[in-house]
């Protein structure tokens, strides 16, 4: 990532060059997080990418080997640490919920933590977070009892409980169905209209498209790129492309030769051109029906955050390769490129 | 300690003790054993003796009293108030009753409180509810003492309750033989307010540190066996001298016990930590 600016106006979270390793195992190296107040910020990695270590780190439930975090202006690690668990709301992977207690226990327990107490107030917030994830009507039964969305919801509600400012999530949708995991998505996005700041963990590129306002890449512990996903696209794919489409093989041949074209991807009827400009493609279609091509599609392509993804994890190949942890790491690649979203 | 925050601490415990109670499968063992030795043994050992009268196996029984020290043998009424003489099977009864069973009276509660300890830390990581503590901002100290209260109130609870019925137990069988109710005496009263509860705080300070450091509950268990025998064969002794003794000698022994509480407290406190709780701690 670029180097960072300390102490930068608006950033609610701000890690800088953080390495964390336990043992053998380099969970955390060079990471550097920024994460502006009011967005959702997502981090994108593979499993043993280190999101979960470093959700760890910003509540300061482990501290950096070497490297700043700071969160609130605070650093989580040192005495300010109670302050800033208490304005962050956690959801883990594992909904991390007491099993043997009620729905209600479990928030209550939570409201006493974070010093909402045990009267009335605390009651009412048990209440209004319950009905916001439409988990009220289970509050009584034991959690033990619960489907996996139940617990996620649950989890959810006790992370809102003290109305947080910053909400940490590790991936919230976890085991969930795909209606559940479109309504907690729905939520988060709530959550940010509402004034807080969400940085989510996901390995999930679909649930993080047009979820993110920022995203940071993650590899091997380390942060490969971080920024707005328009930023990262006009970074990673500067040039423009465009789908065409026509009614038979062999009516695109021509088109890698065309004026304006720099490159052309043809697999059957379908080719993706890269072009110097998108002003220059009226002039290549018109040559393509000139020379007898029928055309039935022109579409621009807008770069996905798959593409992005996959854009930067081509560009910083070698420097993962660098980074690479030792033999001995849990770590593991992510996988090269395919079709599907899930890393 | 300065700025502990006592809330923590007690919600903590009182989330632990909710969740205990909630567990049928340990409390009604332990329940069961807190009636075995308190209740049903003495029960039947107290009423034979006073039941089958002066023969003699209980004349010789009423002999090895003799090997008492000279304060306990005091402390055996050979009249009644009102003149009577005390029957050899009265008289073995009130030893048995004030001696004998005092090393239940440590037993039950190290049982339970450092089964329930054992498991309380190494528990939250294994359910995945340490990632909450964790995240949350109660402190390491306050997690430590509310897990702390949360497995030593079981232990002493069931004693108190244990040593009532007990009390009405002695009273009632061997009550009669004595010339009336003599039970608690006041060294059975300095040893649960004054003697158990230091013991009972030094084998949780290790079961605790145990529970923290150690990979699975049965880990923990095993190895919380392992420390709270001797802790239970010293509190044993403990106790027995307690009753024989007389003057201050309980009072001191009290006051060491403490001493040595607060000591291995203050050790044990730093064994909680966030990274612990997570299990991503070296070692782990």
């Amino acid at each position: 990532m670029d180097a960072p600016s300390s102490d930068q106006p608006g950033l609610i979270v701000d890690v800088q060059s953080a390495y964390r390793s336990f043992g053998h195992v380099h969970a955390l190296r060079d990471l550097t997080i920024r994460v502006p107040q009011g967005s959702i910020t997502v981090l994108l990695g593979p499993n043993g990418a280190g999101k979960t270590t470093a959700i760890r780190m910003i509540t300061g439930a482990l501290g950096p080997d070497a490297g700043t975090a700071r969160v609130f202006g605070l650093d989580p690690t040192s005495r300010d640490g109670e302050e800033v668990r208490r304005r962050c709301g956690v959801v883990s992977a594992k909904p991390s919920l007491y099993d043997r207690l009620s729905g209600w226990d479990n928030l209550r327990y939570s409201a006493e933590l974070y010093g909402l107490g045990r009267g009335d107030s605390a009651t009412s917030a048990i209440r209004s977070a319950a009905s916001k994830f439409a988990i009220e009507h289970a509050l009584d039964q034991e959690v033990g009892g619960y489907s996996t969305g139940m617990k996620t919801r649950l989890a959810l509600a006790r992370s809102i409980l003290h109305d947080p400012e910053l909400l940490l999530l590790d991936e919230p949708t976890s085991g969930l169905d795909p209606e559940s995991a479109l309504a907690v998505l729905d939520l988060i996005r709530d959550m940010t209209s509402e004034g807080r700041t969400v940085l989510m963990c996901t390995h999930l590129l679909l649930e993080a498209e047009g979820l993110a306002d920022e995203v940071v890449i993650m590899q091997h512990g380390t942060s490969l790129e971080g920024g707005r996903p328009s930023a990262l696209a006009e970074k990673y794919l500067p040039t423009k492309r465009v789908r065409i489409s026509t009614t038979m093989e062999g009516h695109l041949t021509a088109l890698p030769g065309l004026p304006g074209v720099i490159s052309a991807d043809i697999q059957g009827r379908t080719a993706m051109a890269e072009v110097r400009s998108l002003d220059a493609v009226p002039d290549i279609i018109n040559r393509l029906v000139n020379n007898g091509a029928m055309i039935t599609a022109v579409s621009p392509f807008v770069p996905n955050l798959e593409d992005i993804y996959f854009a930067i994890r081509r560009s910083k190949g070698s420097s993962i390769d660098e980074l690479a942890p030792p033999e001995d790491s849990t770590a593991r690649p992510a996988r090269t490129r395919s079709t599907e979203t899930v890393l | 300690m300065p700025g502990l925050n006592t809330t923590q601490i007690w919600t903590v415990a009182r989330t632990d003790l909710k969740q205990l109670a909630q567990a049928r499968d340990f409390w009604f063992p332990m329940t069961l054993m807190g009636s075995f030795f308190f209740v049903i043994i003495p029960t039947i050992l107290l009423f034979t003796i006073t039941a089958i009268g002066d023969i003699a196996v209980v004349d010789q029984v009423a002999q090895t009293l003799d090997v008492l020290p000279a304060g306990a043998q005091d402390q055996i009424p050979e009249i009644t108030s009102s003149g009577v003489e005390v029957t050899p099977a009265g008289r073995t009864a009130y030893a048995l009753a004030v001696f004998l069973f005092a090393p239940v009276a440590v037993i039950v509660p190290l049982t339970i409180s450092t089964a329930v300890g054992a498991s309380t830390i190494v528990g939250e990581r294994e359910r995945g509810t340490g990632e909450f503590l964790a995240h949350s901002p109660a402190g390491a100290r306050e997690i430590y003492l509310g897990k702390l209260l949360a497995s030593l109130i079981p232990g002493y609870l069931t004693t108190v309750v244990g040593f009532g019925a007990y009390s009405i137990i002695v009273n009632t069988i061997v009550g009669p033989e004595v010339g009336g109710w003599f039970f608690p005496t006041a060294q059975w009263w300095l040893m649960i307010a004054w003697v158990l509860p230091p013991f009972l705080a030094i084998c949780l300070s290790l079961v605790l540190r145990l529970s923290a450091k150690v990979r699975s509950t049965a880990a923990a268990q095993q190895a919380s066996g392992l420390v709270s025998l001797p802790l239970i064969m010293i509190a044993y002794s403990q106790s027995t001298g307690v009753l024989f003794g007389a003057g201050y000698l309980p009072l001191v022994l009290g006051a060491v016990a403490w001493t040595a509480a607060v000591l291995f407290l203050a050790r044990g406190v730093r064994s909680v930590t966030r990274s612990r709780l997570l299990g991503v701690a070296a070692g782990m």
